[in-house]
């Protein structure tokens, strides 16, 4: 295996690698090794201890602190953030919209990508061009991204309106209607992202023995056949990574929405760390605002675990 | 059989089509956000939608970049973007070496440990990472954008995975020349890992390069802003000022384009890697 392939291999595999790295290393102890590592260790060890070991100590004792920053002393006050914030409609209201951009964008991503990736897994011309083209919302800023569809959104003068009107559908005033805006985000956000999960599948389906497919053909088996019986099933380890790795980005998601439409209109499309972001950075609530984010961290670690659990369980169904 | 081959012609076609009217679709942003941003108001404001400029209006770029100060922006972005990069190759690869190659107790629950903070999200460590540039008094500085980026547990990672895979032989006749553990990882381990140092650089300096949320929050004046930032307060500013908004919209993707055009295998290779996030 060269260099380039070791690289390229499955996402999925390199998981798994996570897992069973070797323990060659309990052998004699190198007492140079042991120095040369304090050495190459140091730089990575000085910031991962101030910026994201401490940092996740320290919110989670803020949560259960009452503290504005500017004070010099934060108020022990219990689990009065995390209660608070289970009263409050708006926390609800804001987990709902979280909720529905997540289950409205992941299924149509997921859609998308795989039709995208096994069209290009077939013989058509200039693959590198659409993959290209497919790839090229993936990797721009999502603030720019964001200016461009607010003037693709223009109720009067917007290209999308223009589009519809073909269709027979009127004038959408789409980012000032709490209902049409969540859309609007959620559309822009599938364009945004659909090329990381066409890539995912492209990988996943390269996997696939052809062979399968041969088999199948000779079986008499159609193309509706194949992709149920072959396509999928083989690819459920890579779909199931995809969900949830999109289900995670899906839940943090926050440029898109600050400048599509700044969490308005009515608070339809506030979203949880812009939430957070607010209530930390606009109001100073450091102690509720890092309250919110453990919730959300809380979300995420159920999300990974149920990931981590379903590899490991394949792991060992495999070897 | 000539009808079947017809058939399949056809199916095949028609998948052309589709597919390549879908990729118009997803390009058609792009197209469009360039013809704004060389357009006149007078062609903006228009019903039905004028699709080409009646003339070409270049002196947009020079509009925005004099509305807005673009081209210090695009200093800081570039200069943080370059400094993060660079000092991720750095790290990343001592960090990577340590894990691939040196024997010290407790690495593997260290190694461990330093997958499992790729699991926290950035939101729960943000606010205390705040406070400590704060305290620190780096609030509104370069050290912000910069420092906290200075190391990464998937560049981490990714280098450590591709460094396992290098002979060790390579190494071991330079050892007995004596040369040094640095040395080694300088002279031998680096050049070999091209490929992987490559991916993780256009990487990281797309992820920099576009970041936003942590510029929005540890910048306040206009001077030290970041292309990305200037573009959202510039929004706020320009409501509707299309042209302009559009020609600095095209400023900010511009360097991104350019980078993946010719760097395309090793965003997939990113992407393909991390499985990756926004």
């Amino acid at each position: 295996m060269t260099k380039t392939e070791a690289l390229n291999s499955n996402s999925v595999q390199k998981l798994v690698s996570l897992f069973r790295f070797s323990r060659s290393s309990r052998g004699g102890m190198h007492k140079k090794d042991g120095i040369n590592a304090v050495f190459f260790l140091t730089p990575t060890v000085i910031i991962f201890l101030t910026f994201i070991l401490f940092p996740v100590v320290f919110s989670f004792y803020l949560s259960f602190h009452e503290w504005n920053m500017f004070s010099n002393e934060a108020t022990f006050v219990g689990f009065d953030n995390y209660t608070k914030m289970f009263q409050s409609e708006e926390f609800w209201s804001v987990l709902k919209n979280t909720g529905i951009f997540t289950f409205g964008t992941v299924p149509l991503n997921m859609a998308l990508s795989l039709v995208v990736a096994i069209a290009l897994n077939k013989k058509i011309k200039g693959k590198k061009f659409l993959r290209t083209a497919f790839f090229a919302p993936v990797i721009i800023s999502p603030v720019a991204a964001a200016v461009i569809w607010r003037w693709i959104y223009d109720p009067n003068y917007g290209l999308l309106n223009y589009g519809i009107s073909f269709l027979g559908v009127g004038s959408v005033n789409w980012l000032n209607d709490p209902t049409a805006a969540m859309f609007a985000l959620i559309i822009m956000s599938v364009w945004k992202t659909f090329g990381i999960n066409m890539v995912l599948f492209s990988a996943g389906l390269q996997g696939i023995p052809e062979t399968y497919y041969e088999a199948a053909k000779i079986d008499g088996a159609g193309k509706w056949a194949q992709f149920w019986k072959i396509t999928l099933p083989l690819l459920a380890p890579t779909t199931f990574f995809i969900m949830i790795m999109s289900m995670i980005s899906s839940f943090q998601v926050f440029d898109l929405v600050y400048v599509l439409t700044s969490g308005g209109p009515l608070g339809s499309t506030k979203v949880l760390v812009f939430f957070v972001y607010e209530y930390a950075f606009k109001f100073f609530e450091m102690g509720y605002a890092s309250a919110a984010a453990y919730v959300l961290f809380v979300i995420l670690i159920v999300l990974t675990m149920i990931q981590v659990r379903y590899m490991k369980n394949r792991i060992q169904g495999s070897f | 059989m000539k009808s079947i081959k017809t058939i399949n012609m056809g199916k095949s076609v028609i998948k052309h089509i589709l597919i390549y009217s879908l990729a118009f679709l997803t390009l058609a942003p792009f197209i469009w956000m360039i013809l704004t941003s060389l357009k006149d108001m007078s062609d903006i404001f228009v019903y039905p939608p004028k699709f080409l400029p009646t003339e070409f209006h270049w002196d947009n770029y020079k509009k925005a970049f004099e509305a807005a100060p673009f081209g210090r922006y695009y200093f800081n972005s570039i200069f943080v973007a370059f400094t993060v990069t660079l000092g991720q190759l750095i790290t990343c690869s001592m960090a990577a070496f340590a894990f691939a190659r040196l024997k010290f107790r407790g690495r593997n629950t260290l190694f461990y440990l330093f997958l499992g903070t790729m699991m926290i999200p950035y939101n729960v460590t943000m606010i205390p990472s705040f406070l400590v540039l704060y305290w620190l008094g780096w609030i509104d500085s370069y050290y912000a954008l910069i420092v906290p980026g200075l190391a990464s547990a998937f560049g981490t990672f990714l280098l450590r995975q591709f460094f396992i895979t290098i002979p060790k032989e390579l190494e071991e006749a330079a050892y007995i020349d004596g040369a040094t553990k640095l040395q080694v990882l300088r002279k031998i381990i680096v050049p070999l890992a091209k490929p992987a140092l490559a991916t993780l650089a256009v990487f990281t300096f797309m992820g920099v390069f576009n970041d936003f949320i942590w510029a929005l929050i540890v910048i306040n004046s206009e001077d030290m802003q970041t292309v990305q930032l200037g573009l959202a307060i510039f929004r706020d500013r320009y409501l509707t000022q299309w042209d302009l908004l559009m020609a600095g919209s095209v400023t900010a993707v511009l360097p991104i384009l350019i980078v993946f055009f010719f760097a395309q295998k090793y965003f997939i290779q990113g992407i393909t890697l991390s499985g990756l996030k926004e």
